[in-house]
């Protein structure tokens, strides 16, 4: 599982695996939107974490077809499925592998581009803890929702429809708890809700995921 | 060790194509399947290696021992062969032995990106994973396409000095002459009719 993980993550660094794009994309976002709402502190400090989350998933979305379609093509997901290496294994591997390459860096990234939409200053350390409790749970649905979607022409679109509605639950409670955070309001239930949301999701969505790719293997 | 089939159907996208193939090889034994184009070759080969369910039949081979190659050999292009080795080396719990390179002619080619290597050579390092997998028995599909003659010897050479010879089991599927000394497995006779149902809910999974 360890090798997995380690050739994921060379594959996703070396040239053409696509790390950096999810941030490049959610800094552009997060860029664009005071041009288009104007700069007024008093319009964008209170969308500001609506925002943030908002373009967080979209980024996380775009990688999510290369999961395994890249494996699929060249062969390496059958002879994965005949290796001794579990299927359900191989998923959360990959899944783990999504997240440290987008979900990761967009956490980190995220407290920074905060800064651009006049978010309050007591909002920053929530920022940071709702999106490191809540991209895990995207990355893992996103990982079942590519294995549903592997081998199909034009997947990447069914897989945007596939996920999106899945992911409201995290995006609710996560720009919930920044906003609390940021009004200085109590903000326990939604960070409970956000990391039971991410933990059910992995305990779950790794079997999920491989029953769905053994099907798609036939 | 034997690999032993009894009346053994499949299906692909929801045709059964095969019926009633029943065959045995014992250990140090390959056999090797001939057919026309779309006879189900590559569906039994699937089948077999455990990657889509039999319609009914029966496969008794040792647990945790079958191995799979096919057209596609899995193989990333950003990575070394080197790297693409040994990461199934990894996967499997094995080391990569040294004369896996020379046995498949890799040795110059050791810190090149597969993404440099021609079809033959990237044939050649797909093959080549199957001597650092240490699995006994071996479904193969197709095993030699895009090889030159030199390198369908050196395949050759390997499937019966460092797998048969240490009792291992193969079952290859391939329209030229390897050189071995293997029983051949026509499969026409095995064609399933057309009629037969079966399976007919595959195409919806």
């Amino acid at each position: 599982m360890i090798a997995l993980l380690k050739r994921d993550l060379w594959l996703a660094v070396r040239a053409g695996g696509g790390f950096g794009l999810g941030l490049a994309f959610f800094l552009i976002v997060v860029v664009l939107i005071p041009f288009g709402v104007g700069p007024d502190a008093s319009v964008l400090e209170p969308i500001a974490p609506g925002i943030l989350w908002v373009a967080a998933l979209l980024a996380c979305l775009l990688s999510l077809d290369r999961i395994f379609a890249l494996d699929y093509e060249d062969g390496s997901l059958a002879l994965l499925a005949t290796s001794p290496l579990p299927l359900e294994g191989a998923a959360l591997i990959k899944a783990i592998a999504h997240w440290l390459t987008t979900g990761l860096p967009l956490t980190l990234a995220a407290p920074m581009l905060g800064v651009l939409l006049h978010m309050n200053s007591e909002a920053y350390g929530y920022l940071f803890i709702s999106l490191a409790l809540g991209t895990p749970a995207l990355s893992i649905i996103g990982t079942f929702g590519a294995a549903l979607t592997v081998g199909l022409r034009r997947g990447g679109l069914l897989l945007s429809l596939l996920v999106l509605p899945l992911y409201v639950p995290t995006l609710v409670f996560g720009a919930e708890a920044v906003r609390r955070g940021a009004a200085g309001m109590d903000v326990t239930t939604p960070f409970v809700m956000l990391a039971g949301i991410t933990a059910g999701a992995f305990a779950l969505l790794p079997f999920a995921s491989a029953a769905a790719l053994r099907v798609n293997l036939r | 060790m034997r690999l032993a089939v009894t009346d053994l159907a499949c299906a692909r996208g929801g045709v059964p194509v095969l019926s009633g193939v029943s065959f045995t090889v014992e250990a140090g034994q390959a056999l090797v399947l001939r057919g026309a184009n779309g006879i189900g070759k590559t569906t039994l080969l699937r089948t077999l290696a455990g990657l889509q369910p039999a319609l009914s039949g029966e496969i008794d081979l040792p647990d945790d021992q079958a191995a799979y190659a096919s057209h596609a050999d899995g193989i990333k292009a950003q990575l070394s062969v080197e790297e693409n080795l040994s990461f199934w080396a990894e996967v499997y719990g094995n080391p990569v032995p040294d004369t896996i390179y020379e046995a498949f002619d890799l040795v110059d080619l050791r810190h090149r990106m597969a993404g440099t290597l021609s079809a033959g050579q990237k044939r050649r390092l797909g093959l080549s994973r199957l001597g650092v997998i240490g699995r006994k028995v071996l479904f193969l599909d197709e095993p030699t396409v895009s090889l030159d003659r030199f390198s369908v010897n050196l395949f050759a050479d390997f499937i019966r000095d460092q797998h048969l010879a240490k009792g291992g089991i193969a079952v290859i599927a391939t329209h030229i002459d390897l050189g071995l000394d293997a029983p051949e497995l026509d499969l026409e006779p095995f064609r399933a009719s057309a009629d037969q149902s079966g399976g007919s809910d595959e195409a919806f999974l």
